[in-house]
C-alpha cells in the first residue's frame, strides 16, 4: 500500500485532523485515521473489508489540511486499486443505505478527473 | 632537530568508539609510526583515571608531545590542554585526533574501513604536533560591562543577576518599556501568580539598580571587536517625547485623537498615537508613534504639545546613535505567535470570536481591556461554551514548524481553569494531540483543572471552524470515542505555535552568531553549552533559543548572567595564540589578505610595503593564509607545511592499508 500510494505511513501521528474534516464519516465503519491506523497495525485485512475506502469521495480536504503531509486519498485510491486487482467488486451503491447525494455526478466527475491528473 | 617522543592515548569511551574500532590493531600500527615514544588506550581518557594516566606517562616516558584519540576537540581540547599545562607542557604540544565524530559514529557498520581511517587520522595529528609551536597565550584587558539585548523577563533577570554581582550592565529594549510578553499575561502556570504581582518588582528593581542602564526604545546598530573589548552602537529611536520633562501623567494620551490597535492589549483595543503600553510601564514614559501621529504625518494637530503641562513634547525629536564599549552580550530576544492567518480552515482574522491564546490572556487579565471579565470580542456577551485548540502550527510540517511550541498545553490548562473560576456555568473544551507537562507541579495543575474544574480534554485536531448564525462551529474528533465530534462554541481560542521574535536573523547577522533552521538562536552545544553561541561573549537566553516557558527562562537567563559574571570575574581576557602571522621577509604587501579578512585584523604598512595582523582582533580563520600567493602569510601551528604533510600522511598508501 505504501509504494502503490507513495505515502509514508509511519508519519501519521494519528491527529484526527482527517476525519474531524472528513464530510463522509458518518457513513463509515472505519474512520479515516482509522484506516492509516490498521495499516500501522498490519491489520490490512480490517482495511480491505472495510467499506470506507469505497465512500471517500476524493474530495482532498484531509490532503489539504494534514499537517503531516500525508495524502490519505492516495491511500484509499491505493486500497480500491488492490481490491480491483483481486477481482473484488465494489459495493453496490443501489443496495446500500448509503443515499447517493443529488450531486454525485459532478462530484464524481471532479474527483475522477483530479485521481487521474494528480 | 631533536627527535620527537610523541604519547599516543586511544579512547574507548565506552562503546562509541571501541564498538566501531579495533582498537588493538589502531595502536599496533600507531607504536610502529615515527617519532611515536608511547602506546596506551583507557575505557574514558577525560575521566580522572585516565586523565591520571596521561600525566603519568607524560613524565614517566619522557614525552614532549601527545596526542589524545577520542572525540571532539570542541569537547576535551580544554580537558587534555588544561592537563598536560599541569605537568609542564606546552598546552599546544597536545593535539586531539577526532575518531568519534568523524570516524566511529558515522562508519559504525564498516569496522575494518573504520579503523583503517582511525589510524590515518591520528597518523596525520600526529604529523601536526611535531611541528606545533611552543606559544604563550594573549592577553587582552576586559570591558566589564554587559550589554543586554531584549527587556522580557530573561532580560530582566540576566541584567539583575550580573548587576547584583556587581558589574554594569546596559538593558536595550525596542519597545517604550520593559516587560515583554510575560508583561500581558494574566497569571502564570502552575501556581497562577499574576506578572504583576512577580514581575513588576523586578522592572521596578532594574530601573532603580545603580548598576544598570536601562535603554528602551532603542535597537542595536551594530557591534564590532571581540569577547572581552566589542563596541556596540546603539539607536536610540525618536520619541517625540523628552523623557527628562516627562512625568508619566498621561494628559497627553486623553486627548489624543489618533486611535491605533495596541500591541499590549493582542489588538483587542485601542490606543493612542501618544501612549505608553500600561500604566505599571518602565520607565513610566509616554512616545509618539510617528507612523500614526496627525501632527507628525500630515503637519495639522498639535493636540498634545499643548496639553502638556511638563513642556516635553518634542515634535523636531531625532533618532540618536550611541556608542558604547562592552565586554559580553546576552541575546534575550523572546518570541511572537505565528502568523494565524495562514491556518485558513479556522478562520482566524475572518471570524471576531477565534482569538489567539495571547489574547485570551488579555481577556482575562485584571489589566486587560475587559478588566478580567470575560467577554467575547464580537459582542462583548459572557461566552459558555469555550473551545481551545492546542498544536496550531506547532508539530505541523507543513506549516514548517515540527517543533513543539512547548508552553501551549499548561497556559491552555490554565486558561480554562482561569475561564471556569471567572464563568463558573461555563464548559472548557480542549482539542490536543497529547498532554506534556513535564515541568515541577504541571502534571498535578492538568489534573486539577479536569477533576476540579471539569475541562475537558478530547484527543485530536480540529479540521474545519465556521461562524453559524451567534455559534461558532467547530468540526473536531475524539479519539477515545472514535467519534467525529461538532461543537457549537461561543467562543475559540487557539493555542498558536511560537516563532522567533521579528528581525532575529539581521540581530544575529550582526552579532555573528547563527539560528537554526527555523530561525531561534544557535547554542554552542544543545546539552553542555546551551546559553553559548559559537561567537565566545555572546550568550542566549529565553524563548530566543527555543520556546520554553518563563521557569526555564529564568533559569537559563540566570545561567547566561553566571557565564558573564565568571568572565568578568578575571583580570583578563585570555585569547588563543593560534593566529595569523606575517613572514616579513617574504611579504610583498599584494594586500589580498586585507580584503579576504572578515574582522578587520590586517593592515598594509605602506611605508615597509608588508601586511601587519593585529592580535586582538585576529580570530584564527585562516582566511589570509589561504588566500596568499607568496606563504607570507601563515597561521600558527596550522602552518602550510604542516597542512600539507597531514594530507599526505592521510592519504599515502590508503589503498594498502
Amino acid at each position: 500500500m505504501e509504494e502503490l500510494s507513495g505515502q509514508n505511513l509511519n508519519a501519521c501521528n494519528q491527529c484526527l485532523k482527517c476525519t474531524a474534516g472528513c464530510s463522509f464519516v458518518d457513513n463509515m465503519d472505519l474512520l479515516p485515521n482509522q484506516v492509516i491506523r490498521c495499516i500501522q497495525l498490519g491489520q490490512e485485512d480490517e482495511v480491505m473489508k472495510s467499506k470506507t475506502p469505497w465512500l471517500c469521495a476524493s474530495c482532498f480536504t484531509c490532503v489539504t489540511r494534514c499537517p503531516k503531509g500525508v495524502d490519505l486519498s492516495r491511500i484509499m485510491e491505493a486500497i480500491r486499486t488492490l481490491l480491483l486487482r483481486q477481482g473484488k467488486e465494489h459495493i453496490n451503491l443501489s443496495g446500500s443505505e448509503f443515499k447517493l447525494p443529488a450531486d454525485a455526478p459532478q462530484q464524481l466527475f471532479v474527483s475522477g478527473s483530479r485521481k487521474l491528473s494528480g | 632537530m631533536k627527535k620527537s617522543r610523541v604519547g599516543v592515548f586511544v579512547c574507548h569511551c565506552g562503546h562509541n568508539i571501541a564498538r566501531a574500532i579495533d582498537i588493538k590493531s589502531v595502536m599496533e600500527k600507531i607504536r610502529k609510526y615515527p617519532g611515536v615514544a608511547h602506546v596506551e588506550d583507557y575505557i574514558y581518557l577525560c575521566a580522572d583515571p585516565g586523565q591520571k594516566i596521561v600525566a603519568d606517562k607524560i613524565k614517566d616516558k619522557n614525552l614532549d608531545a601527545i596526542v589524545i584519540a577520542n572525540c571532539s576537540p570542541n569537547l576535551h581540547e580544554k580537558t587534555f590542554r588544561d592537563l598536560v599545562e599541569s605537568v609542564n607542557m606546552n598546552r599546544f604540544k597536545c593535539e586531539i585526533a577526532n575518531i568519534r565524530e568523524q570516524c566511529s559514529w558515522p562508519h559504525d557498520q564498516e569496522r575494518e574501513k573504520a579503523t583503517l581511517k582511525s589510524v590515518k587520522i591520528i597518523e596525520s595529528v600526529i604529523e601536526k604536533v611535531k611541528q606545533n609551536q611552543e606559544l604563550e597565550p594573549i592577553r587582552v584587558p576586559l570591558t566589564k560591562k554587559a550589554l543586554v539585548i531584549g527587556g522580557g523577563i530573561a532580560g530582566i533577570q540576566a541584567a539583575l543577576d550580573i548587576a547584583n554581582g556587581g558589574f554594569k550592565v546596559i538593558l536595550l529594549e525596542r519597545r517604550a518599556t520593559i516587560g515583554g510578553k510575560m508583561a500581558q499575561l494574566s497569571e502564570t502556570f502552575p501556581t497562577l501568580d499574576c506578572p504583576q504581582c512577580i514581575m513588576t518588582p523586578k522592572m521596578v528593581a532594574v530601573a532603580k539598580h545603580e548598576n544598570i542602564t536601562l535603554m528602551t526604545y532603542s535597537a542595536l546598530e551594530s557591534l564590532e571587536g571581540y569577547v572581552g573589548n566589542f563596541t556596540v552602537k546603539i539607536r536610540e529611536k525618536a520619541k517625540y517625547v523628552d523623557w527628562d520633562k516627562c512625568v508619566g501623567c498621561g494628559d497627553c494620551t486623553e486627548k489624543c485623537p489618533a486611535k491605533v490597535d495596541s500591541e499590549f492589549d493582542a489588538k483587542l483595543s485601542k490606543r493612542k498615537a501618544i501612549y505608553r503600553d500600561f500604566p505599571q510601564a518602565v520607565p513610566n514614559k509616554f512616545v509618539i508613534d510617528a507612523e500614526h501621529c496627525i501632527k507628525l504625518t500630515k503637519g495639522k494637530c498639535g493636540v498634545c504639545e499643548k496639553i502638556c503641562p511638563a513642556k516635553a513634547i518634542k515634535y523636531d525629536d531625532k533618532d540618536e546613535i550611541i556608542e558604547e564599549k562592552i565586554g559580553a552580550v546576552i541575546v534575550a530576544t523572546g518570541f511572537d505567535l505565528f502568523g494565524l492567518e495562514k491556518v485558513g480552515e479556522y478562520g482566524y482574522g475572518k471570524y471576531k470570536d477565534v482569538i489567539d491564546g495571547l489574547q485570551f490572556e488579555r481577556i482575562l487579565a485584571a489589566s486587560g481591556p475587559t478588566g478580567g471579565k470575560v467577554e467575547r470580542p464580537s459582542d462583548g456577551k459572557t461566552p459558555k461554551d469555550v473551545v481551545f485548540i492546542q498544536c496550531v502550527g506547532s508539530r505541523d510540517p507543513e506549516f514548517g514548524m515540527p517543533y513543539c511550541s512547548s508552553i501551549c498545553c499548561m497556559y491552555t490548562a490554565k486558561q480554562a481553569m482561569l475561564f471556569k473560576h471567572a464563568v463558573p456555568e461555563g464548559q472548557p473544551y480542549i482539542f490536543c494531540m497529547d498532554i506534556r507537562s513535564t515541568g515541577k507541579g504541571y502534571e498535578e495543575f492538568v489534573q486539577r483543572a479536569v477533576e476540579e474544574d471539569g475541562v475537558v480534554y478530547l484527543r485530536g485536531r480540529v479540521s474545519k471552524i465556521y461562524q453559524d448564525d451567534d455559534k461558532i462551529m467547530v468540526w473536531g474528533a475524539d479519539m477515545a470515542s472514535g467519534k467525529k465530534v461538532e461543537i457549537p462554541a461561543d467562543l475559540v481560542v487557539l493555542s498558536t505555535a511560537i516563532v522567533p521574535a521579528e528581525g532575529i536573523k539581521d540581530l544575529a547577522s550582526k552579532l555573528r552568531i547563527t539560528t537554526d533552521e527555523y530561525g531561534f538562536l544557535k547554542e554552542a552545544h544543545l546539552k553542555l553549552q546551551p546559553v553559548e553561541t559559537l561567537t565566545s561573549g555572546i550568550f542566549i537566553a529565553g524563548t530566543a533559543q527555543s520556546p520554553k516557558d518563563i521557569t526555564d527562562t529564568v533559569a537559563q537567563a540566570s545561567a547566561a548572567a553566571s557565564k558573564i559574571m565568571a568572565l568578568f570575574s578575571s583580570k583578563e581576557y585570555i585569547r588563543s595564540p593560534t593566529i595569523a602571522r606575517v613572514d616579513e621577509d617574504v611579504c610583498k604587501g599584494c594586500g589580498i589578505c586585507v580584503n579576504a579578512c572578515t574582522y578587520s585584523a590586517i593592515e598594509l604598512d605602506t611605508i615597509k610595503k608588508i601586511s601587519k595582523v593585529n592580535e586582538a582582533l585576529c580570530e584564527g580563520c585562516g582566511a589570509c593564509a589561504a588566500v596568499c600567493p607568496s606563504g607570507a602569510m601563515q597561521q600558527k601551528n596550522y602552518t602550510k607545511k604542516q597542512l600539507l604533510d597531514m594530507i599526505s600522511v592521510a592519504t599515502e598508501d590508503y589503498d594498502k592499508g
